[in-house]
């Protein structure tokens, strides 16, 4: 539900095509490490207009998508 | 030198914060100060920042209170639209000796002056990092570095917030955030009152306690010292060295 606005974050992020983030893509993968997943998650609060607790470790981009799914019902 | 910039300053309705929140509007800075309880003090030290031609407003906040640092924080950034300095000074003593110490002594003490600071910054973390700009500036204390007999609350909180404030400093280097800390030894003070019979007072080399306001220029300095962090600056007269 998420994913396409995490791709698109993510993509002006590292500076490579939407269409190159997929549901498995790890962030280690993609260049972005923790600090960086932090800063993500704020570029994605600002777009989504939502707030995210991100209280557990998420390693793929499928994995943030599921999670922010499972907060925001 | 800070014009445009927005300045924390905890603890800023009296002492070290106050002579810290009005260094900081000297320089230009707007200043947004926390204070505990003494309205009146915080609303007079605002006065004194916007004779500097600044914009200063006073928060009532318990930062030992992480829900009400969180709301604090998104009202002065609604008020002020961003943040970029934060100082974390607010502290608190509730002195006696460790074996007649009460739980709720401890407990006080590391809530105010260690979580305190952490809920400062958990809570203006993300603003800096969305400005990928922000300088922190811890006030610990010689208490820290050399612990003190009838402290051992406040110098464990003082302690963690020089381990904090390194490891804030080494987590959000990469991102253009500093963050320093201030060793103040003996200032005069309302909190030092009851020190300056302090027999250690005369093992200060430079022979006399300190004010707040050297304690402001060291946070002045801070502020604007664009390559240092993680640093742990004595303003002590040298009695830790």
């Amino acid at each position: 539900m998420y994913f396409e606005a995490i791709a698109k974050v993510i993509a002006d992020r590292v500076g490579c095509e939407v269409s190159a983030v997929k549901p498995e893509s790890t962030f280690t993968e993609l260049g972005i490490d923790s600090l960086d997943t932090v800063e993500l998650l704020m570029n994605l609060e600002d777009e989504l207009k939502i707030e995210i607790e991100l209280d557990q470790p998420v390693s793929t981009v499928g994995d943030l998508d599921k999670f922010i799914q499972s907060k925001q019902g | 030198m800070l014009t445009g910039k927005v300045a924390i300053v905890t603890g800023g309705s009296r002492g070290i914060g106050a002579a810290i929140a009005r260094k900081l509007a000297s320089m230009g800075a707007n200043v947004a100060l926390i204070y505990a309880g003494n309205q009146q003090a915080a609303e007079q030290v605002c006065s004194q920042c916007r004779e500097y031609g600044v914009e200063a407003k006073a928060y009532r906040c318990d930062v030992s209170s992480f829900d009400q640092v969180k709301d604090t924080v998104a009202a002065i950034k609604a008020d002020f639209g961003t943040v970029h300095i934060l100082v974390n000074n607010a502290g608190i003593t509730k002195d006696g000796l460790i074996a007649m110490m009460k739980e709720d002594s401890f407990n006080a003490v590391l809530d105010t002056n260690l979580k305190g600071a952490f809920h400062m910054i958990r809570h203006c973390a993300g603003i800096f990092l969305r400005n990928r700009e922000g300088c922190i500036v811890n006030i610990s204390s010689v208490s820290g570095l050399m612990g003190n007999a009838g402290q051992c609350n406040y110098s464990a909180s003082k302690a963690g917030l020089i381990g904090l404030t390194k490891s804030v400093a080494k987590e959000l280097a990469p991102k253009g955030i500093r963050c320093n800390a201030i060793a103040p030894g003996f200032i005069r003070t309302d909190m030092t009152d009851s020190q300056t019979e302090n027999p250690l007072v005369n093992l200060i080399p430079l022979g006399t306690m300190g004010e707040a306001e050297d304690v402001a220029e060291a946070a002045a300095y801070l502020v604007t010292a664009k390559y240092v962090t993680g640093e742990v600056l004595r303003v002590d007269g040298g009695i830790a060295m």
